[in-house]
């Protein structure tokens, strides 16, 4: 665990500013499998986005 | 063996009518359900307005009661399970068809604008797995009546926000020792509950509670926790929620009833959800101290700066003025919970928690086939990229209505993306498809779930009513009465007076 500089804030050093994984990077991972169905989910996309998007409304639960 | 029991609201949707009264089609799934059970299904026991069977009677003492509410015949053994009587009091029909108690001990009814399966009580992290998706199969399959049925059909999410502020829960409840002063139980338990996200998040497209900022986060129930502690649950939202409704002996134990979980269609999200928890609060329950190293400065703020930090490397600070990631306080807890393993239930949720803190830890998408929200980013990250333009050199940007149409479709039962995922063999599954089935239509072996469940699938004609802690009979008895079985021991799986007539 990193110690806190005076301004209770971590040291630069410690702490490098994160970066999200680049979508590049999913791409090593079992892609084959995935192609047919990113490519469904794709098309599909196409169509409704902005229309199922906007329908989807729920009311609040718990 | 610790007794858990999962609660899930799905999001319901008529595609052909999307401003349909969401309370009256959840009311017809409730119908269509009990359908599907083939009528072994039976009303939820509401009680409380009758002083002969209020909750208050199994708290009073048996002395304190008068004997007449009491039935001490050799037949009931007042120490294996006591009977009291009920008046009759004219109908308690349920007109609205608003629940329906299970074979599998499940509840499935309307809680608000939803409908939820309440799970059985099971004891251990594979088996709220198995119970968990035996409710999606049950929902599915009442959905699937529903469109025989109606005019019409509905669709089920199995998620946590539509994106325009609403929010429905998936709540744990874990039974825990009453001993533990409440206080201590949330001061340790909140550590654990902000940085689990980083295996328990579902993935959400969207930041803010209307989803308002473009962006991508791990948990869909983030930026709904408003409060450190507190009693409601439908707004501000409090980390860990102070009901205390145990249903059971209220002087032994608690319900802890956790409400910032995500909705899970992994099964390794949902078992270490449940098993690291459970685990947690076995060292809570021991006074642990080396948990007060963990306490963190700022525990709401943290739950959203864990979930909105995909690259799992931001320090949070903690009370002691030290900080670390949320990895490292996850692995500082399941260092503390090595000491609290107690059978090879528990060693195997250790060796599952290590293993996927290391793969988080290492290569994020290693840990694709058990993580949800990773999964879910990859996903998305590639569709992303089969867009990259001159204009979105980093293809689809995140408020593209395509990315948040993916993230709810994601969730729906029966053909969403995830279920899609785990056909093409993507997903690592901890229970067969067997087990599921099996589990709709069956309750666990070792709770009184057992009991509530064998009673409603062998004899529905003689229940007139069950809850979490009563089974009530209708049968023709000389004294006339209703007799209300109590089932104050979840973790008790045998009454001499339900066995009997389970085995008929």
């Amino acid at each position: 665990m990193a110690q806190l500089n005076a301004q209770g804030q971590p040291y630069e050093d410690d702490a490098p500013e994160p970066e999200a994984p680049a979508p590049a990077a999913a791409a090593t991972a079992s892609s084959d499998a995935l192609d047919d169905l990113l490519a469904e989910i794709d098309g599909s996309l196409q169509v409704n986005a902005e229309q199922f998007v906007r329908s989807f409304v729920q009311k609040g639960g718990q | 063996m610790r007794v858990v029991g999962i609660e899930t609201e799905y999001g319901i949707v008529d595609p052909a009518e999307p401003r349909a009264n969401p309370i009256l089609l959840s009311s017809r799934l409730v119908t269509a359900c009990r359908a599907w059970a083939g009528e072994r299904t039976s009303r939820w026991d509401y009680g409380g307005e009758d002083p002969l069977q209020d909750q208050r009677g199994f708290r009073r003492s048996r002395l304190g009661a008068s004997a007449d509410l009491l039935t001490d015949s050799a037949e009931y053994d007042a120490a294996a399970g006591r009977v009291t009587l009920r008046r009759r009091r004219g109908s308690w029909e349920d007109p609205a068809h608003l629940n329906a108690v299970l074979a599998n001990g499940a509840r499935f009814y309307v809680d608000h604008a939803h409908p939820e399966y309440s799970g059985p009580e099971v004891t251990g992290a594979r088996d709220a797995v198995i119970w968990d998706r035996a409710g999606d199969a049950i929902a599915l399959a009442a959905a699937t009546r529903y469109a025989e049925d109606e005019d019409g059909e509905v669709h089920l999410y199995k998620n946590n926000v539509d994106g325009k502020g609403a929010s429905y829960g998936t709540h744990e409840n874990f039974l825990v020792a009453r001993a533990v002063a409440f206080d201590d139980l949330a001061r340790r338990l909140t550590p654990h509950l902000v940085t689990r996200q980083v295996f328990t998040g579902a993935g959400r497209v969207g930041l803010g509670q209307f989803g308002e900022e473009p962006g991508f986060q791990l948990s869909q129930r983030a930026d709904y926790m408003e409060a450190e502690v507190g009693l409601e649950t439908t707004l501000r939202r409090p980390i860990v929620n102070t009901r205390d409704e145990p249903h059971a002996t209220r002087d032994k134990y608690r319900r802890l009833h956790v409400i910032i979980g995500d909705a899970n269609l992994f099964d390794v999200a949902t078992y270490l959800k449940i098993g690291t928890t459970s685990l947690v609060l076995a060292a809570i329950e021991a006074q642990d101290e080396r948990l007060d190293e963990l306490e963190l400065a700022h525990p709401v703020e943290a739950v959203q700066e864990v979930s909105r930090d995909v690259s799992l490397r931001r320090r949070i600070v903690l009370a002691s003025g030290e900080a670390a990631t949320a990895l490292e306080l996850q692995r500082a807890l399941l260092e503390i919970c090595r000491t609290y393993a107690a059978d090879a239930g528990d060693a195997a949720v250790l060796a599952r928690w290590e293993g996927v803190l290391e793969r988080l830890g290492a290569d994020l998408f290693s840990a694709a086939r058990e993580v949800e929200w990773v999964a879910k980013l990859q996903l998305l990250g590639r569709l992303r990229s089969r867009h990259v333009s001159e204009d979105h050199p980093d293809g689809l940007p995140w408020d593209d209505a395509r990315l948040a149409a993916a993230d709810l479709q994601w969730s729906r039962l029966g053909d969403g993306w995830a279920t899609r995922l785990a056909q093409a063999g993507q997903v690592e599954r901890l229970a067969t498809e067997d087990e599921v089935a099996a589990a709709a239509i069956t309750a666990p072996q070792d709770t009184r779930a057992r009991l509530r469940g064998g009673i409603v699938s062998a004899r529905p004609d003689l229940v007139d009513a069950a809850g979490w802690s009563t089974v009530v009979l209708d049968r023709e008895t000389d004294h006339g009465h209703l007799e209300v079985v109590h089932l104050d021991e979840p973790g008790a799986a045998r009454h001499p007076l339900l066995d009997a007539l389970i085995d008929g």
